[in-house]
């Protein structure tokens, strides 16, 4: 008894601890125009490759631009569009797998086995190919992330639907007389959102990290643009005489990334939810 | 006019094989017919897996039989057109066995018994609510508990919303599956007491599927015996239920324990198998 009360005290402090960071960080996303001291695209070659200073916090790089500026600008970016990519997913995938799972038949077979398709490639693969096909840009990009990223969702919403639609009260509120539309509303959505809250913060890492990987391999988001992973691949050729240039950027990604599945994870314990 | 007519109805699964011979079709229910009056309830005593609570479902128009009729008022209710079966769906409740499964978790007492209100009636939020207040009392619980979730209710509690929400529409027939099985003896009688009650204010009809000989007696006017998804006979009292020659219903007789151990006889052991 002491020792549950103990561990669920300290995934409480994990829960705490990482979504304050995630707060200061949105915060800082939100005011990085105030905050910034600096033009994050302003190139000054007068100025390239400085270190930390009163003008320039964490010097600046090989165009002489502020270094700190653009990691807050590319925070917006990074995080804005891991957003995007997440609630795009989530969408696509809670109607595709409520509608698979609770029509069941061949609607849902067929559904299913193109995600199974999808997922027979490898999402970096399938991003790549996409990519290759359509141009290499931020749009393609995320476009390609979200149409790997949904089947996760819709499958496991789907199993979720399918063993609440089982449920004797789905029975009782269809004898009630309520609609499908209601029974959705009411008994399917509200009883399959909360663990969606869970899966999606453990995704969020996943979607940062792929688009910052995207744009190191210079195929996401295309200069003079700030974004982290964009960072560190024009940081790469400095990597010995400046390996801060990649190091800030690198650090920052690691920090979300680990912040969001620390979160992710902790909250799954709490409410018990299982992932993928 | 009985208020249900059940016809001939054969029920079966189908198991699909893909690759090994033919399709496996189980039989679940063989030939069923009977009929319930308005304001009787009948009482369907078998052992598990006799086919009663498919049969329930069947009745209550969530499981389509591949043969026969169920007759509703006169209404076939598996060919029906939209407003019929509106109004269908009114009369025709139903009481779960597991009062926890039958209650969404994340609902309130006063919206699991208001929602078969608000998808058939048009009403204000105060008009809402004194209704519920009033279904609530009618099944002994108070306002005290509008408000209050599945999980603060015991069974017998949560029994008692069931059935608020089953009567909340003024229907004519309950299905009633196992609806008091799962209660201890004491809350079992009283919901029992309360369901005679409710029959006899509103009128309703039952029908009481259960494997509880004794609960079946105490509110059924009519007993039907089903086993093997085959009704076997229908006993208009309970002397009929205990002079039958039938060897199923021996069998089952046989099986109510008496009162006090000392009265058990060798004879009224229960034969496994």
């Amino acid at each position: 008894m002491k020792a549950k009360l103990r561990d669920r005290l300290k995934s409480q402090k994990v829960i705490v601890i990482c979504s304050s960071i995630l707060g200061v960080l949105f915060l800082i996303t939100l005011f990085a125009p105030w905050i910034a001291p600096n033009d994050p695209i302003a190139v000054n070659l007068a100025h390239k490759l400085q270190q930390p200073s009163w003008d320039y916090p964490l010097g600046t790089d090989h165009l002489g631009r502020c270094t700190f500026s653009r990691i807050l600008f590319g925070a917006r970016i990074s995080l804005g569009f891991a957003m995007l990519i997440f609630v795009s997913a989530l969408s696509i995938g809670l109607i595709i797998g409520i509608v698979a799972g609770y029509t069941g038949g061949w609607v849902d077979q067929l559904l299913m086995r193109l995600g199974d398709g999808l997922m027979a490639i490898p999402s970096l693969l399938f991003v790549l190919g996409f990519v290759g096909i359509w141009g290499a840009g931020l749009k393609q990009v995320i476009l390609g992330l979200i149409l790997v990223q949904w089947v996760y969702y819709a499958r496991v919403i789907r199993g979720m639907v399918l063993s609440l639609k089982e449920q004797n009260y789905i029975t009782a509120a269809k004898i009630s007389g309520s609609s499908t539309w209601t029974i959705m509303k009411k008994h399917i959505i509200p009883n399959v959102l909360p663990s969606l809250a869970v899966m999606g913060t453990l995704e969020m890492g996943w979607a940062i990290m792929n688009l910052s990987s995207m744009s190191f391999l210079g195929l996401g988001v295309q200069p003079p643009t700030p974004e982290w992973g964009a960072m560190i691949h024009e940081g790469k050729s400095y990597i010995r005489t400046h390996p801060a240039l990649m190091i800030y950027p690198g650090f920052m990604i690691m920090l979300v990334v680990v912040t969001f599945n620390l979160l992710g994870e902790s909250l799954s314990e709490r409410f018990g939810v299982k992932r993928r | 006019m009985s208020l249900l007519q059940v016809k001939q109805v054969n029920f079966s699964y189908n198991s699909k094989r893909l690759f090994k011979g033919n399709d496996q079709t189980t039989n679940i229910l063989n030939e069923i017919s009977f009929s319930i009056e308005e304001g009787t309830c009948l009482g369907l005593i078998g052992t598990s897996g006799a086919g009663k609570s498919t049969l329930g479902k069947v009745i209550l128009g969530i499981q389509r039989p591949q043969q026969g009729q169920v007759l509703f008022q006169g209404h076939d209710i598996y060919n029906l057109n939209k407003a019929t079966q509106q109004k269908i769906r009114r009369d025709l409740q139903v009481v779960f066995q597991d009062s926890y499964s039958a209650v969404n978790p994340r609902m309130t007492a006063e919206r699991i018994i208001s929602e078969p209100l608000e998808n058939f009636e048009r009403l204000s939020v105060g008009e809402k609510r004194r209704r519920v207040i009033e279904l609530l009392e009618r099944v002994g619980l108070s306002e005290r508990d509008l408000k209050k979730y599945p999980h603060q209710f015991s069974g017998g509690q949560l029994q008692r919303i069931n059935i608020a929400r089953a009567i909340a529409l003024k229907p004519k027939l309950i299905v009633l599956d196992e609806s008091v099985s799962s209660l201890d003896m004491v809350t079992q009688s009283l919901i029992l007491k309360l369901l005679s009650e409710l029959k006899d204010d509103f009128g309703l009809s039952y029908l009481f599927i259960t494997h509880d000989i004794k609960a079946a007696f105490s509110i059924s006017d009519q007993i039907g015996v089903l086993e093997k998804g085959e009704l076997i006979e229908l006993y208009d009292s309970k002397d009929q239920f205990f002079s039958s020659k039938h060897p199923i219903v021996k069998r089952l007789r046989d099986s109510i324990l008496a009162e006090h151990p000392r009265f058990r006889t060798l004879t009224t052991k229960v034969k496994l198998g």
